[in-house]
């Protein structure tokens, strides 16, 4: 191993880091299936909306899937494309339903061909809330934990650069927020702030920045030591210099483990929000929220439990082994297999 | 040991303090104040006036709602001090009072959990190492993973679903810690009744857990395997087991028992959720209701303990670890 990186020049942490990630094909598999969530989330419009895609009508190409036309405000798309006679065509999404479009005609049916994973007590397409729905887990994921790494990152960096009595006060801090039952305290934030994912990723992010902040404080501890800080110093560069320019680029590469198993856990986190009815207000749809429809129907409605159980649960595993990867490929002494 | 142990419970006070800080700060972000949310409350329970105003005030005095921010501090500092959380709004009588009842259910719940993560995390994770890379390692080690990434109100939703009594099989009762009547039972039949009711919760609170504390097992002990004094035990030509058990498992505990101070945090806060679900009356559910119901002199009280009660664990946790660790001095420790 070393042998090949010293062929290869100086290497530097950087490449070695993803030129061992890229061998881990599992982690380089789920890193793949994250980016295929991410296009599902920002497609959504795209692939599950009742109104549809391409429409042809009077001679006219219309986009209502992408673009709101004034002319169309009022219009229903389906009834409007049953009329429609060639060469005038609309094409719908492959889920035509919006994931708010009720149906009381089609209450709690099973997985079908017109519904693929069936429908809720409103009639609304389940796929169509799920699609929906990954909106909310990947962004709550990601804003929250780039809250909580950002958090973690000052005060852990003002506690082991600077150490003496700030680090002392800064410790103290953090065993506070350890000392909080982490859920309770963010049901209690939420409970206590008016509805919206805004103040969902707020309070995730305030609750969770010790571990980044223990993990940097540590290695500003290590790093201040150094020669090349002590140069630096010497050279006349400030603290602010020293902190952000030398020490932090060399000190931020385990936050990325933490920061893949904390978008995890924020989603975790988030969907059980919404299965105890704290989560994103209604009517936007959210994997938890599914789930908890289907307490009250548990006798029957075993789409409503299992399909969006089945997507936290993956969504959950696949940023678990991105970041087993990372961590492996960052300090490969820790390889557990 | 004395001079450690006293120095580890005044560095407990700068923590309480913290601990203080945060819930009256968590306390200010409510909308409104709370004496005008218990006036709009009362309005919907449609009580007397003259009983309003007497809430008001009594309220006010609690609180200290008339008073500056940093003397309303000093108030909720007095009773914390004291352990005075006031009334519940919803049943009018003193908040310390019901959470001690709380406590013990809580305490069952957690601490079987513990016990039981421990029990089976260690063996799981000692066989998972020393047969590194074999078929059951793979298998255990696959296994864990899925049981770490598994929400677990959903887990406890497919629990009662299946053996619950949903739709299978009702091997298990999904409500409450005893069957109605149990108290008329001989002790035994009767604490039969409570685990019969606890296995379900006990087994939801588990399981991650488990997951998390056989992977670190396993990782510690292939760290041990890895030291000289492993390959000495086995040049010297000592049976297997006594290496296994004696030489490589003793050492490998001793970064696993801290990881209970992290763990009982976590329990607490799951038992949130799973406790509302199979309506336990634990602190979790005494604090989950209390939020929906906004009573807050409750989620305060509920909130305090809770981290109390966490700090006196992990205390715990480090003492433990200070003990089995002969390598580490009391006194050179913070």
């Amino acid at each position: 191993m070393s042998g090949q990186d010293t062929k290869a020049g100086p290497a530097s942490f950087r490449r070695m880091v993803f030129g061992r990630f890229r061998q881990d094909r599992l982690a380089m598999l789920c890193l793949g299936l994250i980016a295929v969530l991410f296009i599902v989330a920002i497609c959504a419009p795209l692939l599950a909306n009742n109104k549809p895609l391409i429409m042809r009508h009077n001679g006219k190409l219309y986009f209502p899937a992408l673009k709101g036309y004034r002319e169309f405000s009022a219009t229903d798309f389906k009834k409007m494309a049953e009329a429609l006679k060639a060469p005038e065509f609309a094409l719908f999404p492959p889920v035509p339903y919006s994931p708010t479009e009720y149906d009381l005609f089609a209450v709690l049916n099973p997985p079908s061909a017109s519904h693929w994973l069936g429908t809720d007590d409103r009639g609304r397409d389940v796929l169509s809330r799920m699609v929906w729905g990954s909106r909310v887990s990947l962004s709550v994921g990601f804003v929250a934990v780039g809250i909580y790494v950002l958090i973690g990152i000052f005060f852990g960096a003002l506690a082991g650069f600077y150490g003496g009595w700030v680090d002392a006060s800064l410790s103290r801090m953090i065993e506070v927020m350890i000392c909080f039952p982490t859920f309770f305290l963010i049901i209690t934030i939420i409970a206590f702030l008016p509805p919206s994912i805004y103040n969902i990723m707020i309070a995730i992010g305030f609750t969770g920045w010790t571990g980044v902040a223990r993990l940097i404080r540590g290695e500003f501890l290590r790093i201040r030591q150094t020669a090349y800080v002590e140069a630096e110093r010497a050279l006349g560069a400030g603290d602010f210099r020293i902190i952000f320019r030398h020490i932090l680029p060399n000190a931020i590469a385990p936050t990325l483990v933490i920061a893949t198993f904390g978008v995890a856990d924020a989603i975790l986190i988030e969907s059980a929000l919404s299965f105890l009815g704290f989560g994103v207000p209604p009517p936007t749809a959210s994997w938890g929220d599914i789930l908890s429809q289907s307490r009250s129907y548990i006798n029957f409605a075993w789409w409503l439990a299992s399909f969006p159980g089945a997507a936290i649960f993956v969504t959950v595993t696949i940023y678990n082994l991105v970041g087993e990867g990372f961590r492996d490929a960052i300090d490969p002494r820790l390889k557990q297999t | 040991m004395r001079s450690y142990i006293l120095r580890r419970l005044l560095l407990m006070l700068p923590t309480m303090l913290g601990i203080t800080l945060v819930t009256f700060t968590i306390i200010q972000l409510a909308p409104g104040s709370p004496a005008e949310l218990k006036i709009r409350a009362d309005q919907t329970g449609a009580l007397g006036e003259q009983y309003t105003k007497e809430v008001i005030e009594q309220t006010k005095k609690l609180y200290g709602l008339d008073k500056p921010i940093h003397i309303r501090y000093l108030i909720w500092l007095k009773q914390v001090a004291t352990l005075n959380f006031g009334e519940s709004y919803k049943d009018h009588r003193p908040v310390m009072k019901i959470i001690l009842e709380r406590i013990p259910v809580s305490l069952q719940l957690s601490l079987t959990s513990i016990f039981l993560i421990y029990l089976l995390a260690v063996p799981i994770g000692v066989y998972s190492a020393v047969k590194q890379k074999s078929v059951s390692d793979r298998i255990i080690t696959v296994g864990l993973f899925i049981l770490y990434s598994l929400p677990n109100f959903w887990v406890a939703m497919m629990l009662i679903l299946f053996v619950g009594g949903g739709q299978f099989f009702h091997w298990f009762p999904v409500y409450g810690l005893n069957s109605e009547g149990a108290d008329q039972l001989p002790f035994i039949a009767w604490l039969g009744d409570r685990l019969w009711h606890l296995a379900l919760p006990v087994a939801c609170l588990t399981y991650a857990g488990l997951a998390f504390i056989s992977r670190q097992q396993r990782a510690a002990m292939l760290e041990v395997i890895r030291q000289d004094y492993i390959r000495t035990a086995r040049a010297k030509g000592l049976p297997e087991k006594l290496v296994v058990f004696k030489h490589a498992m003793r050492n490998s505990l001793i970064p696993i028992v801290t990881l209970a101070a992290a763990l009982f945090p976590a329990i607490l806060g799951g038992s949130v959720i799973i406790e509302s679900i199979f309506s336990i009356p634990g602190m979790g559910k005494l604090g989950f209701d209390a939020i929906l119901a906004r009573d807050y002199p409750v989620i305060m009280g509920d909130a305090t303990i809770s981290a109390f009660l966490t700090l006196i664990g992990i205390l715990a946790a480090d003492l433990t670890y200070t003990l089995i660790d002969p390598r580490i001095s009391f006194e050179a420790r913070t």
